[in-house]
């Protein structure tokens, strides 16, 4: 059975070439917007990926959840529309369009058939340029915002997010919720929604990814017609953020019968030589399959948990490297220790010229699945856009991790991976753990 | 005003098909000498295929007593088999570039993988061999029962709405295993051994009681050429038993239940009535409370947030709910999530008088063709998701439904009359066949609370 494998295992490279089918366009519009394309008119719709970057990062001092709430008063109404004409006016045209705001940029994501784009487009850019920010639509979704960040204040994994970015962040905003807090939110008025409107939607923050049933010229004269007008700049991006983190446990108690903890320590930036090498590392300790080291040891092996993972956390200002466990109160002293022990021997002895070849082959083989449909493929789109990748970015991808090389792994292994550094926040009520201090 | 004129034309001038036919097209389906069902679902935009195989089996199946172990045993078939060690199977997968993974609900167990088209073979031959060549030791059973329990503290135990949400459905279910989590009680779950998933596998697992759907960039052909030489040889169990389950009485007695959490942040009223489920060859009374669940509680536009939300303002939240595909008797679910300041009682109230004057009101036609409307554009959007499609037709093959029903359930769902919806609404929504519940946090964190307010 295992030579079986190892055949199979020989033609991955088979799998390839097929990638190089999605092809990626870069359209400018008449106005100088640009935006990439994938076009496919095999179905008659299109995935429009907007984003703009900055995020409930640019939240105005003392001003903490205006973008969030902001973002999420879009869909309230625009125009001549109050909240509840817009969405019968957006169900009509059988379209659908998502607000989303994060530490780093704001997103809107629009899907719209063919047969009406023309009037979609003019109802997303009344939502763009004249939101109407009712009161009674800011008191409500106002309302639910608190009901969210009340929410989160009883969630183990909120708490633990919270808990690690105010410890690690400073005074930097990545080191408070983008939501705010509730007394941050209660006192945010309709002149601060506006504010917080204008330092976002800005032509030199504006990326645009679109997949589906349309020509580049059809995209051409949406992108005017809907971000033309934008003005030039707006709110200015902060400075990037100082990583402190000390190696400890920071345990915040919480009765619940699961621990669950976060964990993490200063990370790579995504333009880092060796990012890629460090992404294949990460694939092997916790890359979130069950090949990996810690899903192995902490779960196939002892049994100490349902999942536990590892992820490279590259932000615009700051760059992290996190992962995530949870076990029984009773359980989860022992999972960090085997965590932590993952941590040391990756750095001390790096990874097998076996454990290399096969997360390469995952990672090669899997990336085609990432471009299954419009949407996916506009958000990618985006996405490299937004990383600062070459167009020609997918067609290379593979290539890059391939040429990554056993003595690769092992430098960046060594030079990342700080046990030292790497801090556990528990929430719970672990047995057989104590904060270690403060950070 | 260019807003209004989009709207009214918009209604005019979009004339979606009941879109269907598009995803029919794509959609072949044949059986096995031994039983076994197959679909297939193309879509030649990328080389990449998903095959899943269903079995009918699931947690509602399961022997009293022995709750999870459903659940339990789709772990223990990524174990080995005679030719596989453990853990082989998914490392294989791995190892070619794909993702794969499991399921469990009430009614069925599910299998998938991902991956590049030209793979499909090899994913096919070892999901073949683990359907009757499962090899299971004492180690195994031991850690992974560990590893269900942690997925029970993490999925249910350290969140207070999943917890209340499994005292709901056993409110709900006097009678039919409907009311065990799919999970299992805990209790249970514990004494969990190897003879008990032997068992679930030997008496459910067979060709003639699986589904297999394979979607992506495949040839119907190669597939039925592919399925004979791997799954077509495994016999038929002439000795699968009948889906016979126990099931609800008439609810006579209207209930009620309060769960208390210290870890509730947002207390809430949930509302549930025993609804009929999507039958074969009978789904209309189906189509028509998914469509009366959409007309009171599928948006800021619904009946219930313009009453509650908008007009009324006594809720941050509300939603209604119908999940038509289940072997027996569904339910049909209310929540409310009430404003700072609204007690529950008082919520609840609320919610009462909304679905009175509703029931007085009836359907506003405007709203439904809207939600028609979305419907038939929605059947476009499926066509680029070609893995949910397949999810379609193997939760549907494994609840009692036939391709025929799934095909025809789009087409259904246009031909409702609002006279339809009003005597389902009627049918279903009555006062003594309901289940109140209370999530709410527990005393004396009230007390503490509105000390610091």
């Amino acid at each position: 059975m295992r030579a079986f494998v190892t055949a199979l295992a020989a033609w991955v490279f088979a799998v390839l070439p097929a990638l190089a089918e999605v092809k990626i366009q870069e359209v400018t519009s008449p106005g100088g917007i640009r935006a990439w394309l994938v076009e496919d008119h095999s179905i008659p719709f299109t995935a429009l990926e907007i984003r703009f970057r900055g995020g409930t990062s640019l939240d105005a001092p003392g001003k903490r959840g205006s973008v969030h709430l902001m973002t999420a008063l879009l869909e309230e109404g625009a125009g001549d529309l109050d909240a509840q004409a817009f969405a019968r006016a957006l169900e009509s045209l059988a379209a659908s369009f998502r607000f989303g705001s994060s530490d780093d940029a704001v997103s809107v994501s629009a899907r719209f058939l063919t047969e009406n784009r023309d009037d979609v487009i003019d109802l997303l850019r009344t939502t763009l340029h004249r939101p109407r920010f009712d009161q009674d639509a800011i008191d409500r979704v106002r309302a639910q915002v608190i009901s969210s960040i009340r929410f989160d204040a009883k969630n183990p994994d909120a708490i633990a997010g919270n808990t690690f970015a105010a410890m690690v962040y400073g005074d930097h905003p990545y080191a408070t919720d983008g939501k705010g807090t509730e007394q941050s939110v209660a006192a945010l008025t309709r002149d601060d929604i506006v504010a917080a409107h204008r330092g976002v939607f800005a032509r030199d923050r504006l990326y645009v990814g679109a997949a589906g049933d349309i020509a580049p010229q059809e995209l051409g004269r949406i992108l005017d017609r809907l971000f033309a007008e934008l003005p030039e700049a707006g709110a200015p991006m902060p400075p990037k953020a100082d990583v402190k983190i000390d190696g400890g446990v920071t345990v915040v108690e919480f009765d619940t019968p699961q621990s669950v903890a976060l964990f993490g320590q200063p990370g790579i930036e995504r333009h880092d030589p060796d990012f890629f090498a460090a992404y294949v590392m990460n694939q092997i300790l916790g890359g979130g399959s069950f090949e990996s080291r810690l899903m192995q040891e902490v779960r196939e092996k002892r049994g100490l948990t349902y999942g536990v993972y590892s992820y490279l956390m590259p932000k615009d200002l700051a760059a992290l490297y996190m992962g995530r466990v949870a076990s029984a109160n009773d359980r989860i002293a022992e999972a960090i220790k085997v965590i932590h022990a993952e941590w040391q021997r990756m750095a001390t002895e790096g990874v097998t010229e076996e454990e290399l070849k096969n997360a390469k082959t995952y990672l090669t083989g899997a990336y085609p699945l990432r471009f299954d449909g419009n949407s996916r493929i506009a958000s990618i789109l985006v996405g490299m856009q937004l990383d600062d990748l070459p167009i020609d970015y997918v067609a290379t991808r593979n290539d890059r991790i391939n040429a990554v090389t056993l003595e690769d792994v092992n430098r960046v292994a060594r030079r990342l991976l700080k046990p030292d550094k790497l801090h556990f926040v528990v929430v719970g009520r672990p047995q057989g753990l104590a904060s270690t201090g403060t950070n | 005003m260019i807003w209004k004129f989009a709207l009214g034309a918009a209604l005019a001038v979009l004339a979606l098909p009941v879109a269907a036919e598009g995803i029919d097209d794509k959609v072949t389906d044949f059986t096995l000498d031994n039983g076994m069902q197959v679909v297939v679902v193309e879509d030649h935009r990328a080389p990449v295929v998903q095959q899943m195989v269903w079995y009918r089996a699931g947690s509602a199946d399961e022997p009293v007593g022995s709750s999870g172990v459903a659940h339990f045993l789709e772990h223990l078939l990524f174990k080995g088999t005679d030719t596989m060690a453990p853990g082989e199977f998914s490392a294989t997968v791995a190892a070619n570039g794909g993702q794969d993974n499991a399921f469990t609900s009430y009614d069925y167990t599910a299998y998938f993988q991902r991956i590049a088209a030209d793979r499909l073979e090899l994913v096919m031959k070892m999901e073949a061999d683990r359907m009757v060549n499962l090899r299971l030791s004492q180690d195994d059973i031991v850690t992974e029962r560990n590893v269900i329990l942690e997925e029970r503290n993490q999925r249910t135990e350290n969140n207070p709405r999943a917890l209340f949400n499994e005292q709901m459905n056993a409110v709900q279910y006097l009678n039919h295993r409907y009311g065990v989590p799919v999970i299992g009680w805990k209790h249970e779950m514990e004494t969990l051994d190897l003879e008990d998933a032997l068992n679930f596998y030997r008496t459910h697992y067979a060709p003639n009681n699986a589904i297999l759907v394979v979607s992506g960039d495949v040839d119907p052909h190669q597939v039925r050429a592919l399925a004979e030489k791997y799954y077509g040889v495994i016999p038929a169990n002439p000795n699968l038993p009948e889906r016979l389950r126990s099931q609800e009485p008439p609810q006579i007695a209207a209930r009620r239940l309060t769960f208390k959490d210290p870890r509730v942040a947002q207390p809430y009223v949930s509302r549930s009535y025993l609804a009929p489920e999507r039958d074969p060859g009978a789904q209309e009374k189906a189509a028509a409370l998914y469509l009366l669940s959409e007309l009171l509680g599928g948006g800021s536009t619904s009946y219930l947030a313009d009453r509650l939300q908008f007009q009324e303002q006594v809720a941050v939240y509300t939603g209604a709910f119908y999940n038509g595909l289940s072997l027996d008797d569904t339910t049909f679910d209310f929540v409310i999530v009430p404003h700072q300041g609204v007690g529950l009682q008082e919520a609840e109230a609320a919610l009462d008088r909304a679905l009175a004057d509703f029931m007085r009101e009836g359907v506003d036609q405007e709203m439904l063709d809207r939600i028609k409307l979305q419907l038939r554009a929605a059947e476009i959007y499926a066509l680029d998701n070609v893995d949910g499609i397949a999810n379609r037709y193997g939760r549907a093959l494994t609840s009692g439904l036939t391709i025929a029903d799934v095909k025809a359930w789009p087409g259904i769902l246009q031909s409702i009359t609002p006279d339809q919806i009003m005597a389902a609404a009627r049918e279903v929504l009555r006062p003594e066949a309901s289940v109140t519940g209370w999530l709410m946090r527990d005393a004396e964190q009230k007390t503490k609370e509105e000390v610091t307010q």
